[in-house]
């Protein structure tokens, strides 16, 4: 939408950029006041060796907080562990939640009542669903041990799903998962809308295939809605601490960026510390993010 | 918290600050408490403040905190730290006062030494930080041990075990034999294992009951790295998937009980709170249980201390009509109410010969023993390091419990971690 | 046709796997709290006792905390679709420069943990007088709201056709008549979409309400939840927490089963109006 400029602007296009800077000006105070303040002070604090309601003046310290984490194996590994959670769970949920819209945007009896059931997860609040997740899973009464093991004789011996490392961390994504598709489902679906039916008539006509139809009608003109899911949900996979804290709390080579930052900063109270921990998280998921921009930026004519 | 803030963030926060006064126009004083808000504590804690009011003329509000006890600090820092005027009277639990001393009022000049002798020494110790008496103590609780009375006398056992070696050897008899008699679902032992406060708890009850010291000791130095320490939780870890069950790392106080209490556990450690659930109607254990001391590693039968506290903020406006609360609050009449109607462990020794508390609290006579010598967690020692410290601590251990380290990696590791943190 | 059993047996399985957890809370919510954690697992409430949701709505502070909820997350929702719209409108359908940097900036917005938010936020909200109020909870929910919403309705916007807006503007209308005439009834499964989300996004929402509160009578559901406390003291009472749950969810279900169908309303049904 941004055309190149390579001439002075017109009278017309000065008064439509001047109109659509006043519209924006509602999310700019905004994103001012609740965006970049508590970024800008985030910063600052990470500079010091502010210490949680402590009556000890916080002192300048320049980078020695920075120097401190990326010395620090503890930090390494989080960084590791929430690369492979982030790619383990956005890459299934993309697959799960395209599927998914796609069978949301058919015509079948009872489809308001599968739309309804299939957004259960994401309404219920996280805090309970990661409780009754974990009570589900817990080897000796949960009802997963009992269903599988007990009923179904899937294994020998009932599973402990939280209590081994490679379990685990499967167990916590199959939770987000469950959580997060229908948020991808969802923004797919109304990237569905968009597609006019006349193209899949016309090529219905020519002869195409479903497959072939699917394959360069709708996924070419999804792609903007696939990747704004994506970023969202890598995004919220990066930063990822409620399901962990409440299955692992970061034991079991579970501990992820998040969950390390919050324990500096608020379990051991080192607020200078954790402030940097959390620049360097924005600074992580940045890196993702302009990947995606740049992958969306390069679509083709909508 | 906010020594970083912009500077004209300060001064409006102090206007605002200044804005909120909670005197109310009539020249009222307003106390506002912050205690757990368990549904019959908050009955009861309700009916004792209407007491004081209509003996004072001020007013009591009972601010609802979360269920969560690490929750429930992380809001008090967010109170304490932004030197918040809104909360009088602060309820923390037993390892808070070494962490936020800082922000307490001392109680001593409130106090006489007669008054104060009324108090587990043990307590008024815990809640006494470089000289200062921070807080008072509200109720006591320590960890004990649970067991299936029936069971040990079907299997031929007069006495609880006594020591941590005799359990392991009756829970692994009991379990086998009865897991042959059909109840497949049945295991030995259950305690608090997940990676939290709560291990810690656990783990220094081995360690000092088997003479390896108290994490840090009172003059400072770190004692992990000891023999009898090593030989208490390699002895743990051999439990784990024998008579406990491999989850049990994951389990915290109430999914033990939740074993315990359907029958599927032999013994089980856990605070006083699950007597009487266990023996409640509905309870499928229901008169087969009982409790004692936990067993001892060779070096006395050390349980944790726990419980709560009350604590004057700093920055209350009316810290002598909260005092006076506290006083209340902390007094014979409603201790033992308390006591009688919650079955809460009161902090006053006298309470303990009372009859009608041990009708209430049939188990009232093995806790006045537990709590004069009850280890305390070292959160005098490290002070405001102590969330560290312990976080430190039980993630070597479940290291340990889950078997991704051998005792010795681990308490080596601690050790040099320990002096890190404490050189600080 | 094999085909066709391998989708409807793919369907029912995704289905179960979304819907079982919420089956296991009305079914805990439906038992006596004793038979919870018995094993063999107990599938159906059978008798079921409403003990626990009497339990769950005899706490005052619950029904206080819905229609707190209610508030904050149908104001968060619209605040936040107001802006949105605009935002996105300026973005989309007017030639600018910098609206790249714009977007860039609102997603930097929501790059950090919650946790490291929550400080300065409070400091910023107590300094504006807003500490405990619902006003407060709905200006800090902005902060993870505002970031989808405009990229969402960003992108919606640029794929719709123009010919409808062309011919609006010839006719002499103004950008915000044109923004309400045409293009919000053809971006309506787009508004649909970000609406939902950011209502269920702002109901569920737990660390801001918990840290910007403290007072009862402001205090929304998930707070409420996390402080139901049993008789004793370690106690969690699993039902009531269970019924309180559904209780909230239920709601959110149906709401969602109603508007169902503007999710999928396509390009060319309601976009035909002059």
């Amino acid at each position: 939408m941004i055309s190149a400029r390579s001439r002075p602007m017109s009278d017309l296009e000065r008064r439509e950029e001047r109109t659509a800077w006043m519209l924006l000006i509602p999310a700019l105070l905004v994103i001012l006041l609740i965006g970049v303040v508590p970024l800008v002070q985030t910063f600052a604090t990470s500079l010091s060796d502010a210490f949680m309601a402590s009556a000890r003046p916080a002192r300048f310290v320049g980078l020695r907080n920075y120097a401190h984490l990326v010395r620090d194996r503890e930090f390494w590994v989080a960084l590791r562990n929430t690369l492979v959670f982030t790619f383990g769970t956005v890459s299934i949920e993309s697959i799960l939640g395209l599927a998914i819209a796609l069978f949301l945007n058919a015509d079948f009896r009872g489809r308001g009542l599968v739309r309804a059931a299939v957004l259960i997860p994401w309404a219920l609040p996280t805090a309970v669903s990661a409780r009754i997740w974990s009570y589900m899973l817990v080897d000796t009464y949960g009802v997963v041990n009992d269903l599988l093991v007990t009923r179904m004789h899937l294994f020998p011996h009932k599973v402990p799903w939280m209590a081994e490392p490679g379990l685990a961390m499967f167990s916590m994504m199959v939770i987000d998962i469950w959580k997060t598709t229908p948020f991808v489902a969802l923004i797919v679906l109304a990237g569905l809308q968009l597609i006019p039916r006349q193209l899949y008539e016309a090529a219905s006509v020519d002869g195409a295939s479903r497959m072939r139809q699917f394959l360069s009608i709708t996924l070419p003109l999804l792609r903007p809605s696939i990747l704004v899911a994506l970023i969202f949900r890598t995004l919220d996979a990066l930063r990822v601490f409620d399901v962990i804290w409440v299955v692992t709390r970061g034991e079991l080579e579970t501990e992820s960026l998040a969950t390390y930052n919050f324990r500096h900063m608020i379990d051991f109270r080192n607020l200078g510390y954790g402030s940097a921990v959390s620049v360097l998280i924005f600074l992580v998921i940045a890196v993702f993010v302009s990947m995606y921009v740049t992958a969306l930026r390069r679509r083709g004519t909508s | 918290m906010k020594r970083v803030a912009i500077v004209t963030l300060c001064v409006l926060a102090i206007l605002v600050g200044c804005r909120r006064d909670m005197t109310s126009n009539s020249g009222q004083v307003v106390l506002r408490i912050d205690a757990d808000s368990v549904a019959t504590s908050l009955a009861i804690n309700q009916q004792l403040a209407t007491e004081f009011e209509r003996k004072t003329g001020a007013h009591i509000e009972i601010i609802k905190g979360p269920a969560s006890a690490s929750e429930r600090l992380s809001q008090y820092l967010q109170y304490l730290g932004a030197k918040s005027p809104d909360i009088d009277i602060y309820q923390i639990d037993v390892i808070w006062p070494g962490m936020l001393a800082e922000h307490f009022i001392d109680l001593k000049p409130y106090f006489t030494p007669q008054e104060l002798a009324a108090y587990f020494p043990s307590l008024l110790d815990n809640n006494t930080v470089a000289g200062r008496l921070v807080a008072l103590p509200w109720f006591a609780d320590a960890g004990m041990l649970y067991y299936r009375k029936d069971l040990l006398v079907a299997y031929g056992y007069q006495q609880p075990p006594a020591r941590w070696d005799e359990l392991g050897a009756m829970a692994e008899r009991i379990q086998k034999a009865e897991r042959a008699a059909g109840k497949r679902d049945i295991w030995g032992f259950v305690f608090q294992g997940r990676a939290y406060e709560g291990l810690t708890c656990d783990a220094l009850e081995w360690q000092a009951s088997s003479g390896g010291g108290r994490i840090i000791e009172q003059d400072g130095r770190i004692s992990v790295n000891n023999p009898p320490t090593i030989r208490a939780f390699s002895r743990a870890r051999g439990w784990i998937g024998t008579i406990c069950p491999p989850g049990v790392t994951t389990y915290e106080e109430e999914e033990a009980r939740h074993l315990f209490q359907e029958g599927n556990a032999v013994f089980m450690r856990n605070w006083p709170y699950a007597y009487s659930l266990a023996n409640a109607s509905d309870s499928p254990v229901r008169g087969k249980i009982d409790v004692t001391l936990l067993p001892t590693g060779g070096a006395g039968h050390m349980a944790c201390l726990g419980g709560w506290q009350l604590s004057v903020s700093r920055y209350s406006p009316h810290q002598r009509e909260a005092v006076e609360f506290v006083r209340f609050l902390a007094s014979e009449y409603a201790e033992k109410l308390r006591a009688v109607k919650m079955s809460l462990l009161p902090s006053r020794m006298g309470l303990y010969e009372d009859k009608e508390v041990a009708a209430a609290i049939p188990f009232l006579a093995s806790m006045k023993k537990t709590f004069l010598e009850a280890v305390p967690r070292p959160s005098n020692a490290a002070g405001e390091k102590y969330n560290e410290v312990s976080t430190r601590y039980f993630q070597a251990i479940h290291r340990v419990l889950t078997g991704s380290r051998s005792a010795e990696d681990a308490m080596r590791e601690l050790d040099q971690t320990l002096r890190e943190v404490m050189a600080r | 046709m094999i085909r066709r059993v391998f989708l409807w047996a793919g369907v029912v399985l995704v289905v179960l796997y979304a819907v079982f957890p919420f089956y296991w809370a009305v079914n805990g919510s439906l038992e006596p709290q004793s038979k919870l954690f018995r094993t063999p697992a107990q599938y159906l409430p059978i008798p079921p006792t409403v003990q626990s949701y009497r339990t769950a709505f005899q706490n005052e502070s619950f029904l206080l905390s819905i229609r707190n909820s209610v508030i904050v997350a149908g104001g968060t929702t619209l605040l936040s679709l107001a802006i949105a719209l605009l935002a996105a409108s300026a973005l989309a359908r007017f030639r600018m420069r910098g609206a790249g940097v714009v977007l860039a900036i609102v997603l930097g917005m929501t790059m950090f943990p919650q946790i490291s938010v929550v400080g300065a936020l409070h400091s910023l909200i107590s300094s504006l007088g807003l500490y405990n109020t619902l006003a407060g909870l709905i200006l800090s929910y902005l902060l993870f709201t505002l970031p989808f919403t405009i990229w969402v309705l960003t992108e919606f916007m640029r794929a719709l056709p123009r010919e409808l807006e062309e011919s609006a503007y010839i006719d002499g209308a103004a950008p915000l008549q044109v923004l309400w005439h045409v293009l919000i009834p053809l971006a309506m499964p787009g508004i649909a979409t970000t609406g939902l989300l950011a209502f269920i996004a702002a109901w569920n929402e737990y660390l801001f309400a918990l840290s910007f509160t403290i007072t009862e009578n402001v205090r929304t559901v998930p707070v409420v939840i996390a402080g139901f406390t049993g008789g004793g003291l370690h106690e969690v009472p699993w039902g009531p927490i269970m019924a309180a749950s559904v209780t909230v969810t239920v709601p959110l279900v149906v709401l969602v089963f109603i508007f169902q169908r503007r999710l999928v309303q396509g390009l060319t049904a309601g976009a035909l109006k002059d």
